[in-house]
């Protein structure tokens, strides 16, 4: 048995160390130069959050291997770079699906047309032949022409230039027409024999679009054809919104979870806040620092979890007033209810895991990360209330805090 | 002491009766089916005033022919709602679109969400959404016969399957799209339910090793009375976060309504569905045996 003061001490500890944490989670803190970041800063927001755009792209070509893929995914990063977004939006997604992410844009075109089309360049004789492909351009860059207009400046390989000299003086006076894809962007009359390899293409509207042209001229067409399967905007308002909404609601739904505990389960229930408020702070740690993506369903999630976390503590405090109504002492009656809600804890939990699980696994883009939450949410609320709030609780019977029946809540005689 | 038990034809009864509420405004109503599973496009756009829906038609009719239009107030702000099948608009006129009925209608009109899926992720989230349930449903079968015996088992199952229509009742009640999140929040409805289940299982298989002379109701009854504080706490504590993030967050409301209904439906079904089920399985095969 813990000394009386031996457990005073532990237990203001513990409480100023919770304490500690949940603040700096909350609001950061400087020291001496160098700065705790809060949650706020560390977590990574999904696109529900901060608005954007997804957008997922299937693969066309059949078994296609994961040296490809890669390669794909590569080049769509590379573009996306362009844009000043990071890497990080661009993963693959089951089999043969790529999802783009891209925060701050709200035009699914403009993502369609700068990043996710496959860019194949081809240059088609009057026969239908190809006679160039995207493969045979050194260079690309975008400019203006004579007349004002945006194009295209290309320059051949060696390769390419012999091709282009054979096409135009075989079609002199023909047009050779430049597709995108499936798209015809130009299709000029050959006027001259060119044999130095380099050209303009025209049909660019801005200069903007030329630039993306040439960049996805440059870069290279992607390895394999893809098809737009989904795209979703969030616009910046709803995005922008959802948070602060969410922190309002959580914070109203936690303060009553605590007034509820208190009011029925009077000591014992302050304990379970404590360990509540300690959970809270260990789920966004873990969040942080596996650099999960949280979104709004996983903010729900959060919030489910944190209702059901108290119902491990309801179990036990539920056992040891019958415990106490029979006349037992604290000591044994916190005891005995302990293990014997232990069984229900675990069974109860290890359903609910189950179903988190099989969500993750099945799961894609914002169900997943609502399975994760959940997922997390189970296991420590699993250690908290377990482990911290009967930690919590011997130390206040040691230390003679909890000494008098009515802190449990039960009369005696009842 | 509760009675409970006794009163098994009511809470059948009762169940029945939003069942078939639910059954019937499918044909009242139909079934709102989303765009996740079947493909399709919902364009949200603010209108910021009143408008009139046939100058939007002519609009949108100009890109693709085929919407469904509905105008909604939420608070003060007036939606347009654009919903279409499977490649009736195509991703690349959205912002145009949204730019013509800003022409028309002023600058105050803005895009809130758009949301597109082709059909081959409409038929892989399908697929994806019913294997999740098996699994779901059978894992839990297993570790419920794992650590009870089977007829537990099988009454937890059919408490399930009530949450499940009860929770699908309601979705046709206020026809609300059937589509990922609905998934999401049935597997968690399920999650819980069990949970709150095995809570009085576990208190009735403790019980019956105390009380072997007594009546199986009496000791089903007891039980239930012995948990009903623990079950009502519970419940109340998951209902307050949820309707907390349901007042808060209007748009997550699509998620959190079935799960506020469902996560009732599980603490309902655990006393006065799973707990009776369980009952009439264990004396009918006893009647069984004694034949």
């Amino acid at each position: 048995m813990k000394s009386k003061s031996k457990s005073a001490a532990l237990f203001i500890v513990t409480v100023a160390v919770i304490a500690l944490v949940a603040y700096v989670g909350a609001f950061g803190l400087e020291v001496g130069g160098y700065r705790f970041k809060s949650f706020g800063e560390t977590i990574k927001r999904g696109l529900d959050l901060t608005g954007g755009v997804s957008v997922v792209e299937e693969i066309q070509d059949q078994n296609v291997d994961m040296d490809k893929l890669q390669r794909t995914i590569d080049l769509i990063r590379l573009r996306i770079n362009k844009l000043g977004v990071s890497e990080n939006a661009v993963n693959q997604e089951g089999k043969g699906k790529i999802r783009i992410d891209v925060p701050g844009v709200y035009d699914t075109k403009d993502v369609i047309e700068n990043v996710a089309k496959t860019g194949k360049l081809t240059f088609v004789d009057p026969d239908k032949n190809v006679i160039l492909t995207g493969a045979d351009i050194k260079d690309a860059k975008a400019g203006f022409n004579q007349e004002g207009k945006a194009v295209v400046n290309f320059q051949l390989t060696t390769e390419g230039t012999q091709k282009f000299a054979d096409a135009t003086q075989k079609f002199l006076g023909k047009t050779i027409a430049i597709y995108m894809d499936d798209q015809e962007i130009s299709s000029p009359t050959v006027s001259t024999v060119i044999t130095q390899g380099a050209g303009e293409i025209t049909g660019s509207k801005t200069i903007e679009d030329a630039k993306r042209d040439a960049s996805i001229i440059k870069s290279g067409a992607l390895p394999v054809t893809v098809k737009t399967a989904s795209a979703k905007v969030v616009s910046a308002t709803l995005g922008a919104d959802a948070l602060p909404k969410s922190i309002k609601g959580g914070l109203v739904g936690i303060s009553l979870i605590f007034i509820f505990m208190i009011l029925l389960y009077r000591g014992p229930g302050l304990m379970a806040d404590i360990a509540l408020v300690l959970y809270i702070v260990l789920v966004l740690m873990i969040y942080s620092v596996i650099g999960a993506t949280l979104t709004l369903s996983g903010i729900a999630a959060f919030l489910l979890t944190v209702g059901m976390a108290v119902d491990a503590n309801v179990l036990m405090f539920e056992r040891i007033k019958e415990e106490l109504r029979t006349g037992k002492s604290i000591s044994s009656a916190v005891h005995n209810g302990y293990h014997k809600a232990l069984s229900s804890i675990l069974d109860s939990n290890i359903t609910t895991a189950i179903a988190g699980l099989v969500l993750y696994l099945v799961g894609t883009g914002s169900v997943k990360g609502f399975a994760l939450t959940l997922l997390i949410g189970i296991v420590v609320s699993l250690f908290t209330a377990i482990v911290v709030t009967r930690f919590l609780m011997n130390l206040a019977i040691n230390m003679g805090l909890l000494n008098k029946v009515w802190l449990f809540g039960v009369k005696r005689g009842e | 002491m509760l009675r409970v038990v006794e009163h098994t034809k009511w809470w059948f009864t009762l169940s029945l009766i939003i069942i078939v509420l639910g059954i019937g405004s499918i044909f009242v109503r139909g079934v709102n089916t989303g765009i996740d599973f079947v493909g399709g496009t919902i364009i949200d756009v603010n209108m910021g005033k009143d408008f009139s829906m046939d100058d939007a038609k002519t609009i949108i009719d100009k890109y693709a022919k085929d919407c469904e239009l509905v105008k909604a107030t939420n608070n003060s702000a007036v939606e347009l709602n654009i919903k279409a099948k499977v490649g009736v608009i195509k991703d690349e006129d959205v912002t145009s679109i949204v730019n013509d009925l800003k022409g028309k209608f002023g600058n105050d009109v803005s895009l809130i969400s758009h949301d597109s899926i082709g059909p081959s992720i409409g038929n892989e989230l399908k697929q994806k959404a019913l294997l999740s349930l098996s699994i779901a449903i059978i894992a839990m079968l297993i570790y419920v016969g794992f650590r009870f015996e089977l007829k537990y088992g099988a009454a937890a199952v059919l408490a399930l399957v009530h949450d499940v229509l009860i929770t699908l009742s309601v979705y046709f009640i206020f026809h609300l799209p059937i589509n990922t999140s609905f998934i999401a929040a049935v597997l968690t409805i399920i999650g819980y339910s069990m949970n709150d289940t095995i809570v009085i299982f576990d208190r009735i298989r403790e019980n019956l090793k105390n009380m072997r002379k007594t009546e199986l109701k009496e000791v089903v009854d007891h039980s239930i009375s012995q948990t009903i504080v623990r079950s009502i706490y519970t419940v109340s504590t998951t209902l307050i976060t949820t309707a907390a993030v349901h007042i808060f967050v209007p748009s997550v409301r699509e998620f959190t309504l079935p799960l506020l209904v469902g996560i009732a439906s599980g603490c309902y079904s655990s006393i006065c569905i799973a707990s009776p089920i369980w009952v009439i399985l264990k004396t009918k095969v006893k009647k069984t045996v004694a034949a």
